[in-house]
């Protein structure tokens, strides 16, 4: 059959590159895309693939922005530094003093402002024409994430209540013992493992659909263009519906962004508020 | 006729039906709630969000399930 594959080794990895004989066929992108070959150390352990160097791009622009703006800070505020503060004061004041209180929240403060910024800035990758994919839209970010926000609560609860933590977390008081064994076998489930897993395949699911949503959209634009457009056929003018909606999709993906942003942190912010509050 | 294909993403629709009213009743109950009690919201958010993230799971478990390597039978 004749398809259409994505060389997913170039930059620009939502603009396939036509393959073979073009008459036929439509082929949507596949889970391939988020395995690009790689650039750089090829057959390494340090290989680097194209969503390598955006992840290390990221971190050096999250690195840049967050030094240079805040290395001048003014009592009447530049520009650049409202939108700086308007940002640091939400995650600051919504999320984590919000959520914690204002004595625990300013000793998670660092951590959980971390977690926002590098989560967003590696979501923000996915709609930046010529990146074109989320830098956690591969399991590596997401995971190392939510072990951090797992360690986080485990370390919050042992600080605060010492091993009893445990205790606390799994047993509910009064209740006759059979029914308390089933529950904690039930908490044991629900805080230890779907916690951390969840929190991993929310924030790597969102990236990943979205990201499929939009190759989507533009590889069918791009089929319906130049494929049967080119060969005469009227149908092919179907491409305008799909290039408006891949427009569409890519002002959703910069709104889901910052939503999966916000989810993750204010989810291992309220982790940690329920690891640290008094036994129930 | 046959029909070829995976059913993974099947399963995957089936259970988010179950999480897509969950979270729907979560958020308007949440939206009910600040409604009536709007110096609440701060804390009704957090329990929000807490709500979701249970009611999600089972989607993300679905998810999970078509990566699980099942025995061929």
């Amino acid at each position: 059959m004749p398809e259409i594959a994505i060389n997913t080794s170039t930059v620009f990895s939502v603009l396939p590159f036509v393959k073979g004989d073009t008459g036929g066929g439509f082929q949507g992108p596949s889970i391939d895309e988020f395995f690009p070959g790689p650039i750089f150390f090829a057959g390494t352990p340090f290989e680097l693939n194209r969503i390598m160097l955006i992840r290390l791009l990221v971190v050096v622009v999250l690195f840049l922005v967050l030094v240079v703006g805040t290395r001048n800070l003014k009592i009447v505020p530049t520009r650049a530094q409202v939108v700086l503060e308007l940002v640091f004061g939400f995650v600051r004041n919504g999320i984590v003093i919000g959520t914690l209180g204002e004595k625990n929240g300013k000793r998670f403060m660092g951590v959980l402002m971390t977690i926002f910024f590098v989560t967003l800035g590696m979501n923000l990758t996915g709609t930046i024409p010529g990146l074109q994919i989320a830098g956690t839209s591969v399991i590596g970010i997401p995971l190392l994430m939510s072990v951090i926000a797992f360690v986080l609560f485990i370390y919050a609860g042992i600080k605060q209540h010492g091993l009893w933590y445990f205790k606390n977390a799994l047993i509910l008081p009064g209740l006759n013992p059979a029914m308390a064994i089933f529950l904690a076998v039930l908490e044991l489930l629900s805080t230890f493992i779907v916690r951390p897993v969840t929190l991993t395949l929310r924030l790597l699911m969102n990236m990943v659909a979205g990201h499929m949503l939009l190759a989507l959209c533009f590889l069918a634009t791009n089929f319906f263009f130049f494929t049967v457009l080119a060969n005469g056929n009227a149908i092919g003018l179907l491409g305008i519906g799909t290039f408006a909606f891949g427009i569409a999709f890519t002002a959703l993906e910069l709104f889901v962004a910052a939503l999966q942003a916000y989810v993750f942190t204010i989810l291992t912010a309220i982790y940690i508020q329920m690891a640290l509050a008094e036994e129930h | 006729m046959n029909v070829v294909g995976q059913l993974a993403p099947l399963a995957f629709g089936l259970a988010a039906i179950g999480s897509g009213i969950g979270v729907g009743i979560v958020i308007g109950k949440t939206i009910e709630s600040v409604a009536r009690q709007p110096e609440l919201q701060g804390r009704l958010q957090g329990l929000m969000f807490l709500g979701i993230a249970l009611v999600e799971a089972l989607a993300f478990i679905a998810i999970a399930v078509a990566f699980i390597p099942f025995p061929k039978p």
